[in-house]
């Protein structure tokens, strides 16, 4: 099918919002755009980071999501207390594939559940009392922790206990980092809030342990990846790729990473933020404190990963400027390889996407690297800055949906008919049910790593994996076949 | 009242910062912006403005302050 034009997209938004009752076509008409290059700003033609609408399909997360899930859950030497009860931690335990290295139950807890599973009795007469004996239980069976975080769940704020007493006191017991985190469910409007809270947290109870001790030695080379969840490995691939031109990585946030290196990353003297969604408010505070410029990067897709190594570059001295070169040409075979082999199968095919974070536009080059088009792009959780951002990546007159609700995002797929859907697991069996390949993108469909030249090939493979797929042509709903029709035919003859 | 983050952008422009608001703006022109006297009425590119308390130097960049809105 042929793009459509601009007023062939405006018109298809005004089709799909018909449906609402006004008021909220209303509200959801400025979460639905046609891209405009020309403009700079999205707010002229986006509105987002609004609450949802009662009663439409949203997939959006909690502020527990966004910190526990994301932010805390994956530094692996720490135990996270999901403080409240059981469900929130043990339905979200391990789902997102934040990969480490250790011992699971003896050095690292990563995919392990912790919590304080309230009770009745807990919920009247408070938990802190058993929030304190479970510090000291977790001392006892798991000694090799490095620090314990309380990731409040909603009853926690709404009986209003105060965890942070809890926690002064649990951190001169045990003499451990003990972070209390204040990221109750309720607590705004998607899972975004989540992550400057868990943010804020980092800020006024990890980052200063280490002010002025001058004992960790640096060097000038010491950056920090931050906003990378090592998702399917993802961390590991982009990590290579910078320790290879030279760089020294201190720390990573917080995919595979440490308390310890957190502690250790305002000595460092570039941050490097990848998904800068959920952890640009610690940059831009590491900035303002410690002096400590930031830069975003993306490593999707062979021009996108060279365009970043090249600018993160020009920030130090030759010697880095030559590594960076010598990385792009190291891997040119491997990724023209890699180009030269999928990309006559995937050529001209058209993806819409809708998913979280960095993704909705950092996938894009990786995309058109194989000559792929994203002919539709939205944000669950995103806010205008992330929409600014977006509006240059994506072609004019393509659709840009914010929080879009699940009626609306079928009606789009239903006229645009994309190659490829990616986005999440609530929308996988739909689509794919619909005969449309499909891709989960929030951890890669059990597959990955997706970042640097690595995750590239990858990345190629799973696509034409998915969309030339022999399966898609045998998915028919049995009273379409040929032989049924006829049988009814005959049957009202 | 919101308070402002600041910084200067590689072109050495002042930058304008939100939080709350996702509001980032380079900032078209300062009142004061000398070595001794600094702040004042403040113009984004898109079109708004707001009032910094005049400071007695330059402040360290970047830097948190308090800003009034104007218009």
């Amino acid at each position: 099918m042929a793009a459509l034009t601009k007023e062939e997209t405006e018109a298809l938004i005004q089709e799909v919002l018909e449906i609402y009752p006004e008021q909220a076509r209303k509200d959801r008409a400025k979460h639905l755009a046609v891209n405009d290059q020309s403009l700079e700003k999205s707010n002229k033609c986006i509105t987002s980071n609004r609450k949802s609408q009662p009663g439409v399909m949203t997939i959006r997360g909690c502020a527990y999501a966004g910190s526990k899930g994301v932010v805390w859950g994956p530094i692996k030497d720490m135990i996270h207390i999901s403080h409240g009860p059981v469900g929130c931690g043990q339905y979200s335990r391990a789902g997102r594939r934040n990969y480490y290295v250790g011992t699971t139950g003896v050095n690292t807890f990563g995919t392990m559940n912790f919590t304080s599973d309230f009770q009745e009795k807990d919920i009247v007469f408070g938990g802190d009392k058993k929030l304190a004996k479970i510090m000291h239980e977790i001392e006892e069976l798991f000694p090799l922790n490095k620090g314990i975080s309380i990731q409040s769940e909603c009853p926690i704020g709404l009986i209003g206990d105060d965890i942070e007493a809890v926690a002064k006191k649990a951190n001169k017991e045990i003499n451990k980092p003990v972070v209390p985190v204040r990221c109750e469910g309720f607590r705004g409007v998607s899972q975004s809030l989540g992550h400057h809270i868990a943010n804020d947290a980092i800020r006024d109870w990890v980052l200063e342990n280490r002010d002025g001790d001058e004992t960790f030695a640096t060097t000038p080379y010491d950056v920090a990846v931050i906003g990378d969840y090592n998702i399917g490995g993802d961390a590991w691939a982009s990590r290579t790729l910078l320790e290879e031109m030279g760089l020294r990585v201190v720390a990573q946030w917080s995919g595979d990473g440490t308390i310890a290196e957190m502690e250790k990353t305002p000595k460092v003297k570039l941050n490097l933020i990848h998904c800068y969604r959920s952890m640009n408010y610690i940059a831009r505070h590491m900035e303002e404190k410690y002096k400590i410029p930031w830069i975003e990067y993306n490593f999707f897709g062979p021009t996108k990963i060279a365009e970043s190594l090249r600018k993160i570059a020009a920030l130090f001295d030759e010697t880095i400027q030559a590594g960076a070169e010598r990385v792009i040409a190291k891997y040119q075979a491997e990724y023209d390889a890699v180009i030269a082999k999928y990309k006559p199968r995937l050529q001209g095919k058209r993806v819409m996407l809708y998913v979280g974070g960095l993704r909705p536009r950092h996938v894009i080059g990786a995309y058109e690297d194989l000559g792929m088009e994203v002919v539709g792009t939205g944000y669950e959780f995103g806010h205008n800055d992330d929409y600014d951002r977006t509006i240059k990546e994506m072609g004019n007159a393509t659709l840009i949906y914010d929080d879009v609700t699940g009626y609306e995002f079928e009606e789009f797929v239903k006229r645009i008919k994309p190659d490829l859907i990616g986005s999440g697991i609530k929308e996988k069996y739909i689509f794919q049910k619909m005969g449309i390949p499909f891709r989960q993108m929030h951890s890669w469909d059990y597959s990955g790593p997706y970042h640097g030249y690595d995750g590239f090939a990858i990345f190629a493979r799973d696509m034409d994996m998915t969309l030339n797929n022999p399966c898609w042509k045998q998915v028919k709903v049995p009273w379409k076949t040929a032989e049924s029709s006829n049988v009814a035919v005959a049957a009202n003859a | 009242m919101p308070s402002v983050m600041l910084k200067k952008n590689a072109e050495g422009k002042l930058v304008f910062y939100v939080p709350k608001k996702d509001l980032e703006e380079v900032a078209e022109s300062i009142e004061f912006d000398n070595h001794d006297k600094w702040g004042g009425e403040v113009l984004l590119s898109d079109g708004s403005k707001y009032y910094f308390e005049p400071l007695d130097e330059q402040p360290d960049f970047p830097v948190t302050l308090r800003a009034k809105r104007l218009d």
